[in-house]
């Protein structure tokens, strides 16, 4: 659904996307993983927009995306520190956000697994960070969209609240919805991904099924698969002897 | 209901309910009323309450607003990210900055003039000039808050930017006039000194209120000066011209900055 071709951003000097081609398919959740600075969010900033691309292109069902960002109304997007405006209660800001959007069908199935409706009234600032995350995931998820873009999304959430946010999104990967889905937990994503897209100093590396990366590293799980990749890496720049 | 509104919308009731703007206007009506009830003749009060606006409204503009869009700054790309607009989301952000700091600053000054103006000889043109030069300097120096919080992603140096800002037009600048007159005060002065003027929002606010008053033995210098070289209803009229053109100034620099960042 979602497909990058030769995205390139520098800040700077510093390259920080160096020509990543990626595709992101339906009925799929493809893992986005790399040591901290790889890229991840800023590849993430560049699909939605909030980040412009130096060179490459942005394609949304093989059309390049416009200017207006439309294509947006078909993604939801669960930032990685999500903050809102502190003293709108819960209920002010997913009124806002269906307001932002009137007509689009909605979906409120994860506010209600995750008791959201108690804290209607409460102010957002006065909430936990796993009570953002909630919000957030929440916020994500409201409008039914086709693709999920998801920035360490269980990071703060209790085991309970993880557990039930995992349920829905493999229902979500079920009925057909593309998933791109970042997380320091490896354990996690294994459990998850059916793809790995895996980062490096702003180049994509590998991509493909999670079977494939395993078959190439010779290894059983996807912890030392990523970093045999890694290691591998590592020599070859002669960094490691 | 457009994105602006909504936008404009979320941030009103979240400023609203600061508790900081709260202290603010509270603030400003304290000191709106001690001067009525300390400060003696209708036009002193407005003299005074002008030289607090002319101090305390750009201070209050930049250090809140420089905050405000740093603490803002997940909630900006959560919008970035709905199919909306950039410069909706702009315009909505900025308006929901410098309208609730405007209402602050006209509710906290409003009141106490409300409940004691009728009392005093203060004159109404002065009354709305002051009501005007503080919520347009409001409008001027939030935007002036925002460019400077979109420039750099380092808060501590978006502060140092915001207060040097406030430093250098509402003390350095004066000052910098001061020296220029007590060099060169042989020379004649006259048209340097209305350009020096108009090119400051502050100097020009405080002379679109002290003309309004009426009272040219208070003008000082640069104001005597602006009055005689454009007396009538010109004075004041280049003095709103130039106000607004203040204001548009950083606008349309932060909304430049909005439009072209990566968040």
């Amino acid at each position: 659904m979602i497909s990058l071709d030769g995205l390139r951003k520098s800040y700077g000097p510093r390259t920080v996307l160096d020509g990543v081609s990626l595709a992101l398919e339906p009925g799929r959740i493809s893992a986005l993983v790399g040591p901290n600075g790889s890229g991840k969010t800023t590849l993430i900033k560049c699909i939605l927009g909030l980040a412009r691309a130096d060179a490459g292109r942005l394609l949304v069902d093989g059309v390049p995306v416009d200017e207006q960002g439309r294509y947006r109304a078909r993604i939801g997007y669960a930032p990685q520190a999500p903050h809102f405006p502190g003293n709108l209660a819960v209920g002010e800001v997913f009124a806002m956000l269906r307001a932002l959007r009137p007509g689009a069908p909605v979906d409120e199935s994860l506010l209600d697994s995750f008791g959201l409706r108690a804290e209607w009234a409460t102010p957002v600032g006065t909430l936990s960070g796993g009570w953002r995350q909630k919000v957030s995931l929440g916020a994500a998820w409201l409008f039914r969209p086709e693709a999920l873009i998801l920035d360490e999304p269980t990071a703060g959430l209790d085991p309970i609240a993880a557990g039930l946010f995992k349920h829905a999104l493999r229902g979500f990967r079920a009925e057909g919805g593309t998933v791109l889905i970042t997380s320091h937990i490896l354990s996690e994503l294994e459990e998850l991904a059916d793809d790995v897209a895996f980062l490096n100093e702003g180049k994509l590396r590998f991509a493909g099924p999670v079977g494939a990366l395993l078959q190439q590293t010779g290894m059983r799980r996807l912890e030392p698969a990523i970093a045999a990749l890694l290691r591998g890496l590592r020599v070859e720049s002669g960094a490691v002897a | 209901m457009n994105a602006v509104a909504l936008v404009l919308r979320a941030g009103v009731r979240d400023l609203a309910r600061n508790r900081w703007l709260l202290a603010y206007g509270i603030g400003l009506a304290t000191v709106a009323e001690l001067l009525f009830v300390f400060g003696g003749a209708g036009n002193q009060v407005v003299l005074s309450l002008l030289n607090a606006t002319l101090l305390l409204v750009p201070l209050v503009a930049l250090v809140f607003g420089t905050m405000h869009v740093y603490a803002s700054r997940e909630f900006i790309e959560l919008l970035l990210a709905q199919p909306l607009p950039r410069p909706a989301v702009f315009t909505g952000l900025y308006l929901g900055l410098a309208l609730p700091l405007a209402a602050a600053f006209l509710l906290g000054v409003g009141v106490p003039l409300a409940l004691h103006g009728a009392a005093s000889d203060v004159p109404v043109g002065a009354l709305v000039a002051l009501a005007f030069s503080g919520a347009l300097l409001t409008a001027t120096f939030a935007a002036l808050a925002m460019a400077v919080a979109l420039g750099t992603d380092d808060r501590l140096k978006g502060m140092s930017l915001s207060l040097g800002a406030w430093f250098l037009l509402t003390i350095g600048y004066d000052g910098g006039v001061l020296a220029i007159v007590s060099l060169f005060g042989d020379w004649p002065l006259d048209k340097a000194m209305l350009t020096l003027m108009l090119g400051n929002p502050v100097d020009v606010a405080r002379v679109l209120v002290l003309t309004s008053l009426d009272a040219a033995a208070l003008l000082g210098y640069t104001g005597a000066l602006f009055r005689r070289a454009l007396g009538g209803i010109s004075g004041p009229a280049l003095a709103v011209v130039a106000l607004s053109l203040w204001c548009a100034l950083p606008v349309f620099l932060a909304r430049r900055r909005f439009l072209r960042r990566d968040f």
